[in-house]
Parts: C-alpha cells; structure tokens; sequence
C-alpha cells in the first residue's frame, strides 16, 4: 500500500469515526448527569438532517442548519419532559426499555413526517464532484466540514464545561447529584439541558455529514449502536477518550476494508463492542468510578 | 410426581390432536381442489357484479419501502382504472393490498390469509426475492397465481407453474451490460454490490458471464445496504487500475457509489444495475451521476421514444397518471406492479373465466402484451416473458435520463 | 398434591385450547389457526426470555438470534442435499441408522438429507453450547453493558446469516421438508395439517409452561427471585448467582431455538427478518406488557401481539405499535398489563373459575375413590 492510499483509508476512516465520536460524546452528556443511556440518540442526528433538508427548500443553507439545530434541541427538551421525567426510581432495566421504544417511535414517526425516500443537504462548498487533494489522496471538500466542525463542537463542549458555570453545575450533577443539589444546582434543569446539549450537537453533527452520507428515516439505529460501542470504548462518562475512541474505530473499519471483504466492515464495530465489553467494560481510558458498574 | 403429570397433559393434548386431526381429515386433505371448484359458484356471473379478489403483498413500510410504496400506488391507480371503464370481464377487480413491512414471516402470513380466507384469484407482489421464495411453495401448493415483482431469477428457474414474474432477468441486464462495455473496448471491471437478495445475484451472474464477453473482473466487493461511506471499497477498486466500475444493487446507498468515485477521484465510466431505475437516485447523486450507463426498462424515457415505438402509448399514459396522481417521479419499480396486473387482466381477458387454473393456463399463452417493462411473451417454460430487448441502455445527462447513445 | 395447584391453569389453558379450536370450527374460520400456530412458536421465545428478564432479572436484546440459532440450524442440515454422495460409504451407514430421509421437493429433485429429529437435537444442542459461550463472559455485566453486549450478539447472527451463501444470504432458505414427529404426526404448515399443528404448538408451549412452572416454584425459581430482588443478599446467603443466572439465560436460548426451530418447519422456510435487531426488541415489549415475572402474563400477550402483528391488523405501524408498548407500559404500568389494579377483575375471575375447578375436581376424586371403597 502506498503513502496515498494510506492517507485514503485513514482520511475516510478519520470522517466516519468523527461523526461516531459527536454520537458518543452525545450519550456520555446525557449518561453523565443522569446515568440513562440514551438509545434514541442516533435520532437525533436524523432529525435534524431531515428537519435541515426541509428548512433548506426555503432559507439558506445556513438558516437552515440553524434552526434545524435549534428545533432538534427543543425536540430534546421535549423528550426528557414528556418521558424520562416521568420516571421516578426507575431501575437501569426500565430507563434502557424506555429509551428503546422512545428510538423506535422517532423513526417511525420520521417515517410518516418525511416518507421513506433518501434525501441530503447540498454540500457547504462545492458539488457531489469537487474533490481535493491532501497528501495524495482525493476527498471531498465536505470531508473537512466534518472533521472542522467535529473539532469545533469538542473544543466548544470542552470549554463550555470548564470555564461556564452552566457547564461547571451540570459536572457537579454528573459527579454527585444530592452534593450538587445542595449547593442550589438544579438538577431537574441540569438533566433537561444536557439532553438539549445532546440532541442540540447531534443535529449540527446530521447535518454537516449529510451530503456524504445521505439520510434516510432509519440511519439512526445503527448509528446509536456504533456511537455506543466508541462511548465505552472510552469510557462512559469521558468525552476526550470517546473522541479518541472513535477515531480509533473509524480508522479500524477503514484499514479493515483494505484487507478483508468489504461486508466485514459491519461486523468489525459489533467484534469491537463485545471484546470491549467482555474484557474491559471500564473502557480503554477507566476511570476508578466507573469501574463500580462492573460485577464480580 | 412432576414428572407423571407433565405427561399425563401431554397424552392428553396430543390425544386431542391425533382425535381432531383425524375427524378433520377428510375434507381438509381435499381443500386446495375443494378450493379451486368453490370458486366458480362464488365468482361466475349469477350476479354479474361479483368483484374479483386480487391480493397484493407489498413492502410499502420497512428496509424496502422504496420498492413497496410506488407499486402499492401503482395498483390502486390501476385498479381505479378498470373498474371504471366497468372491470373485467364484467367484474370489478376489488383489490386486497397487505404490506409485509419486507419481512418474510409477515409475507408468509399474509399469503396464507390471501390464499385460504380471501380466497383470491391471484397475489400480486412481494416486492423483495426473499418475501417470494419462501412464499412460492405457499402459492404453489395453494394453487393461487403469484405475480412477483421482485427480479431473482430462482423466482421462476426451476420453473413452478401457479408462479411469475415481472421484472426483466439478471442475466439480459448483465449481458446488456457486458456488451456496451464490449464496444467501449472494456476489458477490466471492479464489480460492487449491494449485500441483499438484488445485489448477490447481481453478482452471480456478472461472474458467470463475464468470460463470455472476454471480461476480466478483477475485483468483487459487497457492501451492506445500510452502509453510508463506500470509499474504503472503491478505494480498494482503484488500487485495482479497473477501466470501469459496475455497480449492481437496488438500495438508495448506490447514489454513493456515484460520488464517491468521483472524490477519490477514480475517473472511469460507471455502469449501474436496472436498480438504478428511479430519478431520486440520479437527484442524490447530484453531477456526479451525470455519465452513469445502465439497462432500463424504457419507462425513464418515455417521452424521447419515437412515436412508432410499440411502447411509447402504455409509458407515457402511465407516466402522466402516476406523477399526475401522486406528485412524484414514476420509477421502474411501480412498473413492475402495473405489468403484473396488466397481465392477470389480459390473462382473465382471454381465458373467459375467473376460475384460478384457466388463468393461469391462459397465462403462458400471453403474447405480445405491451407492458412498461417491455412486451411480454409468456409460455410454459418462460414464466417472465421479457428477453434483451426488454432493455434499453440509458444514461444520464444534465440530471435527467436519455437514451444512451455510443 | 399441594404441587397440583400449579398445574391447574395448564389444564384450564388446554381446555381453553380445545375450546378456541371448537368455536373457530363452528364459525368455519378455521384459517385464523396458521397464525394462532406461528404465535405460539413464537410465545415459546417470549416464555424463556420472561424467566431470564422477569426471574433472573437480566435483560437480553438478542433473543432472536438464539431463536435464528435453532431455526437456521434445522433449515441448513435439513435441505443440504446429500444426493451426490449417494455411493459413498458414511452415508451408507447413516441410511441404516434411520438418519437419513429421502424426499422430494418442488420441482420433483430426489433429496436426500438429514433426518428432522437430528437436525432438531443438532439445533438445540448447538444452541446450549453457543448460549454457554456467551453467557459465561456476558452474565456477569450489568445493566447497560448487558443491554449491548446482548444487542452485540444479536447483531452478530445477524450478519452471520445475511452474509453467508450456507445461510442462503439475504434470501433464507425455504423447502423445508416436514417434520414427521411419531405416529402420523407432523410439524408442517400445508393445509391438510393445520389442525394438527395447532395442537402440536400448544403441546410444546403447554410443555413449556409447566416446565417454567416447576422450574419457579422449586428451590432454584426461588433463588432466582432472591437473585433479582437483590444479588448481593442472594450471594451472601450462599446462592451461586452467577451459575443460576447462566442456566436461565440457557435455559431461555434453548426455549428460543425450539420455537426457532419448530416455526421453521412449519413456515418452510426462514430469512435473516427473523434475527433483525427490532424482533429481539419486540420480544422483550412483549415480556414488559405482559408482565416481568408473569409467566401466563408473557405468554397471553406473546400469542395475541404476535397473532395481531401477523394477520396485519397493525398496518404500516407495526413497529410503531410495539415501540409504544414499551414506553407507554414502562411509564404507566411497569408491573404489566396484568398487574393494574383495573385488570385485577380480569385475573381475580381466572383465580375464581381455576379455584372452582380445582373444588370440582377434588369433588369428583373424593367421590369416585369413596364409592370404590
């Protein structure tokens, strides 16, 4: 294989394992502050593409984005309402039962908002055909959107936690709820906005990855799945090694392909999800208070 | 003590059984006949205005919703039409649609359903190979005419007598393939398929034919229908210097194979599958569609055809109704639900009756039956009807389809 | 004969059973028995994953891959056709062993092929060592990493079947010979043996019901409640959980590839839409509808669901209808349909008529062995 070809399969290994870090970075928001896992997040991303494509036929390009994303967040918000704040003392079973069939009423609502037909964004610059060129190998421009505002959200995310004291509250909670709560930290609050936040990146992640990927009402699923195994490859709770973590996958499915029959590149993420979970469910980067999760 | 009990309840159901099973016997073992002689007391016109059953199974919800939706609405426009200029035969057609949502367990439900309680003359659909082939023994067993819109070639080879198909074969679109790329001086392909019933006998039959026209494929990649990045397997192609790429599958994911090649910048002609007949594609697609040869029925360009063409009328009559009624591009797809009702209603036409196995006979004598597939010639032993000439090879230029000439 | 009482509503079940079958014969809607038929194969995977996830308290979202286990196991050594080694010598020997059977299928093609029986012990037993292989490292998860690591597996059978030619890809593999069971009995899904085959699904999921039964009101049922109320006070009155909780999730992958198995030689056939991430999901809806730990819960509603989903009553919705279940039994009745206090009335007349019947019967027992001296 030669220095172009490398640079190929990492560069498309590098994209796809950028929008599956943005999914898990989305479930380590939401796991963080109430311990859900929340298996609809793959949906988020596919509302707001859908929700983008339609503002599209009417406003700008980036109107469209804008309010797609602003729409996902509120749709978020109205989520945790309606459902998980409904449950009190929920055990883990009921809260994942939960989220299942709040995935699967999405996509099929998607289904008869947004018919069955495949649809996608225009590309930000250029066409189905541009293409350039980075050390050899030949992308599309719309490949450096993804990975320039993937990078954008993790800095953003980043410093939103450090520096803001929304982001500093929403630790506390995520750290020790009943401490936080004492301190006048909201958490009721706290757990609507970090699924906002959640759904809110995950829509800005649909719809920058929508011109390569195209969208259609029932990509969400295996999305979840995917952003899933790379948020406990990481590390629940640890946003930086999701990051890490998904770059990882995505580089393995690409170098994958190189070598082995392309229909193996599926089963690559599921051989990844088991072996992690069987050998070290605390994650490639454990964290001492995650390891509590795991039986004798 | 368990033990006993446990058994004593298992004698006594299974007693039930073999008692119930027995007493049953005698008129179950001959329903299939019992079946086909009831029909014509029900159907024959002492009330002329019996409607017809037709049952039509199709995925219009699920994985294959693609294919379902349009030939759902395809049939009920069909339908609405004959029984307006007054049915067949004096009948109304009364027109049972069930979707099976592309799951086989639902097919073969909803054909039992069709076949033992509605009774219905003929079951047009399902609309994936797989729904077919493990329904095709229900139907035959069943005496019941099953009109497939899906494309495996082991739908109607081996041959079963109650069960058809309408899409053009695998094999003539393969061969039209081969022999454009004969005449563009093509030696060397890399072949890419979609992981479904559609893709891998694609596939199969690229192989199997391949040495016939002196084509070397060189590389052979599958990828799954759900995928959304195919530059890992095209890279792959490349670096396997192909002068052109064939991608065979039925899934939206063939738009990127389009696009893709062009951004990783493999700059040879890409031939599709009759897959890839719907204009959503090409739209997805975007510039990089633009040059894409494939085999089509002539459905996609009715309107270039010359006014003489046998098939101009039947396409742009169904054409204007199709994006007339529901306001979206007609595919080949619907097509195919539209041929295999024209074809039942032909068949009834000319054996005179309702009854299930005169028209299925009248069926194989079909001639000349101008479908939007191409015209039919249907027999014993050609339960498809269409051959090479079904096809014709299409480009795509500006965003739209056109006629591809060399 | 305190046991006995357990086994009252499996005798009122086989009454009601017999009943169904009168009444649909009466009405002469004896076809509605195909789908009765295919939702009790499928309330026998709905009846081992309501021990797993009700009793031993685990939950699993890739029961039907052990459900495509058992059945793509059967269809494989079923229809592998042996013919081309007719003369060779193994063959020979298996023929007069009874393992081989001779049949002709569609297109009038001699096929010879493994017995039924040993494709059946085959599935099963390959199912029990499949579900060791992934329960040993998986039961000892917890939660969210249960959740996936089943889902991971389910996932996996999935692209198993779809992409391996032996599995016959995304087509399945249909022709299916019937199951020729003792006497004329047979598991096939032809016409003539409709009836029959009612009762033979009601036999096995009546068989599995008394065994889950047994199996709950023995010392190892409650262990397993123990275990789910709470597994550190389990363990620490020396209950082995680890092991108990590995044989339910075994016990509940072989209940599965029975129902996988018996299901495919009625159908004739089997496809990859049998193993789909959504089947695994509607099982466990089924389960929480009917009830965690309600075993009659499960299997009323696993037949019925399932009985709706198949005649098409839910239409384009059928995915939608289950993922509502879900949540709306999660939010509003986590216990079960069959626990709200409303449909209490329902239960209280099933306890009411099983109770008379029992005095009925205890009745007659006293009388007849009275009068005998």
């Amino acid at each position: 294989m030669n220095f172009a070809l490398f640079v190929q399969y990492a560069l498309s290994g590098i994209t796809v394992g950028s929008v599956y870090a943005i999914v898990a970075i989305g479930f380590n928001i939401i796991y963080c502050t109430t311990g859900i896992i929340n298996f609809a997040q793959g949906e988020f991303l596919i509302v707001g593409a859908m929700t983008a494509i339609s503002l599209a036929q009417v406003v700008p390009l980036p109107v469209a984005i804008l309010g797609a994303v602003l729409i996902t967040t509120a749709f978020g918000a109205l989520i945790e309402l309606v459902f998980i704040r409904q449950v009190h003392n929920a055990s883990v079973l009921r809260l994942i039962i939960i989220t299942i069939g709040l995935s699967i009423l999405i996509r099929e609502a998607m289904l008869h908002v947004w018919d069955e037909q495949v649809r996608s964004l225009p590309y930000f610059t250029g066409t189905a055909v541009s293409t350039v060129t980075i050390l050899g190998a030949h992308i599309s421009p719309q490949v450096l959107w993804v990975l320039g505002v993937s990078a954008v959200i993790v800095t953003a995310l980043t410093l939103f936690f450090r520096y803001t004291t929304v982001g500093r509250a929403m630790r506390a909670c995520a750290d020790d709820r009943m401490a936080a709560r004492l301190c006048g930290v909201n958490d009721r609050w706290m757990v609507t906005l970090s699924f906002m936040l959640s759904a809110g990146i995950g829509a800005l992640a649909g719809c920058v990855v929508s011109p390569i990927t195209q969208t259609q009402y029932d990509m969400g699923a295996p999305l979840a799945i995917k952003g899933f195994t790379v948020a406990i490859l990481g590390g629940l709770g640890n946003s930086m090694a999701a990051v890490a973590a998904g770059l990882f996958l995505g580089l393995l499915e690409a170098f994958v392909v190189s070598v082995l029959p392309a229909s193996y590149k599926e089963v690559v993420a599921i051989v990844v999800l088991l072996l992690i979970l069987v050998f070290r469910p605390t994650g490639l980067f454990a964290r001492r208070e995650t390891s509590a999760l795991r039986t004798a | 003590m368990r033990t006993r009990l446990a058994g004593l309840w298992g004698v006594l159901i299974v007693g039930c059984a073999v008692l119930f099973s027995g007493c049953e016997k005698p008129p179950e073992g001959q329903a299939p006949e019992q079946q086909v002689k009831e029909k014509p007391p029900a159907a024959k016109p002492a009330a002329t205005a019996a409607p017809i059953k037709v049952g039509a199974i199709f995925a219009v919800t699920g994985g294959a919703s693609f294919l379902g939706a349009p030939e759902a609405k395809t049939v009920e426009m069909f339908v609405e039409k004959v029984n307006q200029a007054g049915g067949v035969q004096g009948h109304k057609i009364e027109m049972l649609v069930r979707d099976s949502g592309g799951k086989a367990e639902n097919a073969i439900s909803l054909a039992k359903q069709l076949i033992d309680e509605d009774k219905v003359l003929a079951i047009v659909g399902p609309s994936t190979s797989g729904e077919t082939m493990q329904i095709k023994n229900i139907c035959q067993e069943g005496k019941t005419i099953l009109l497939s819109c899906a494309a495996a070639e082991t739908i109607v080879n081996p041959i079963a007598s109650y069960v058809f198909k309408t899409p053009q074969k695998d094999s003539d679109a393969a061969r039209r393939i081969f022999q454009t790329m004969k005449d563009l001086n093509i030696t060397k392909v890399g072949v890419v398929t979609s992981n479904d019933g559609f893709g891998n006998a694609g596939a199969k039959q690229l192989a199997d034919l391949a040495p016939e026209y002196g084509m070397t494929i060189a590389g052979s990649e599958t990828y799954a229908t759900t995928d959304t990045d195919l530059t890992g397997v095209l890279t792959k192609i490349k670096g396997l210097d192909v002068q052109a790429v064939i991608n065979w599958s039925i899934v939206p994911a063939q738009s990127l194979v389009a696009k893709n090649m062009k951004q990783i910048g493999l700059d040879v002609p890409l031939f599709q599958s009759h897959g890839f007949g719907n204009i959503k594609y090409v739209q997805a697609g975007g510039e990089a569609a633009n040059g894409t040869i494939f085999p089509c029925g002539r459905l996609l360009v009715a309107n270039a055809l010359p006014d003489n063409h046998p098939q101009k009328k039947v396409l742009v009559q169904y054409k204007t109704d199709y994006e007339t009624r529901y306001k979206e591009d007609a595919s080949t797809f619907g097509g195919h639900a539209y041929d295999a009702m024209l074809l039942l209603v032909e068949a009834v036409e000319i054996a005179g009756s309702v009854e299930r196995d005169k028209v299925r006979d009248a069926l194989e004598t079909l001639q000349g039956v101008v479908g939007t597939g191409g015209v039919f010639n249907l027999s014993a032993q050609d339960h498809n009807g269409l051959d090479q000439n079904a096809f014709e090879m299409l480009t795509v230029k500006d965003g739209q389809f056109a006629v591809y000439q060399k | 004969m305190k046991r006995l009482c357990i086994h009252y509503p499996v005798l009122a079940a086989a009454v009601l059973v017999v009943l169904l079958h009168l009444v649909l014969a009466a009405t002469d809607k004896t076809f509605y028995m195909t789908q009765i038929t295919m939702s009790a194969y499928y309330a026998l995977v709905v009846i081992g994953l309501c021990l797993l996830m009700g009793y031993a308290g685990q939950i699993s979202l890739g029961h039907a891959g052990f459900f495509a286990i058992g059945g793509y196991t059967v269809a494989v050594l079923t229809t592998y056709n042996l013919s081309p080694y007719r003369e060779s010598t193994w063959l020979g020997s298996l023929r007069s062993l009874g393992l081989i059977v001779q049949w002709q299928d569609l297109y009038g093609q001699e096929v010879l092929s493994l017995s039924p029986w040993v494709a059946f012990v085959a599935a099963l037993l390959l199912t029990a060592l499949i579900a060791v292989a992934i329960g040993l490292p998986v039961i000892r998860l917890k939660g969210h990493y249960l959740a996936m690591a089943t889902l991971g597996f389910g996932l996996i059978i999935y692209r198993i079947v779809l992409g391996a030619k032996l599995f016959g890809q995304a087509d399945g593999i249909s022709n299916l010979p019937a199951f020729h069971l003792v006497g004329g009995l047979q598991v096939n899904g032809r016409a003539p043996f409709r009836v029959q085959n009612y009762y033979l699904a009601w036999a096995a999921v009546l068989a599995a019901m008394v065994l889950s039964l047994n199996l709950i009101h023995s010392r190892v049922g409650r262990a397993l409640r123990s275990i789910h109320q709470s597994e550190e006070a389990a363990h620490s009155l020396g209950i082995d959980t680890y092991r108990y909780k590995l044989a339910t999730f075994v016990l509940s992958a072989v209940l599965a590839a029975v129902g996988g198995a018996l299901l495919t030689h009625y159908n004739g056939s089997i496809g990859p839409s049998e193993v789909t991430v959504m089947k695994s999901v509607r099982y466990v809806a089924i389960v929480a509808v009917g009830g965690m730990a309600n075993l009659w819960g499960a299997m009323v509603m696993g037949v019925l669901l399932n009985f709706l989903s198949l005649r098409g009553v839910f239409g384009s919705f059928d995915d939608a209808v289950f993922g509502a279940i879900l949540i709306g039994v999660m939010l509003f009745a986590p216990q079960g349909l069959l626990r709200v206090p409303r449909l209490r009335g329902i239960l209280f007349v099933g306890r009411a008529s099983s109770l008379a019947f029992q005095r009925v019967v205890r009745g007659c027992t006293t009388y007849v062995r009275r009068s005998h001296g």
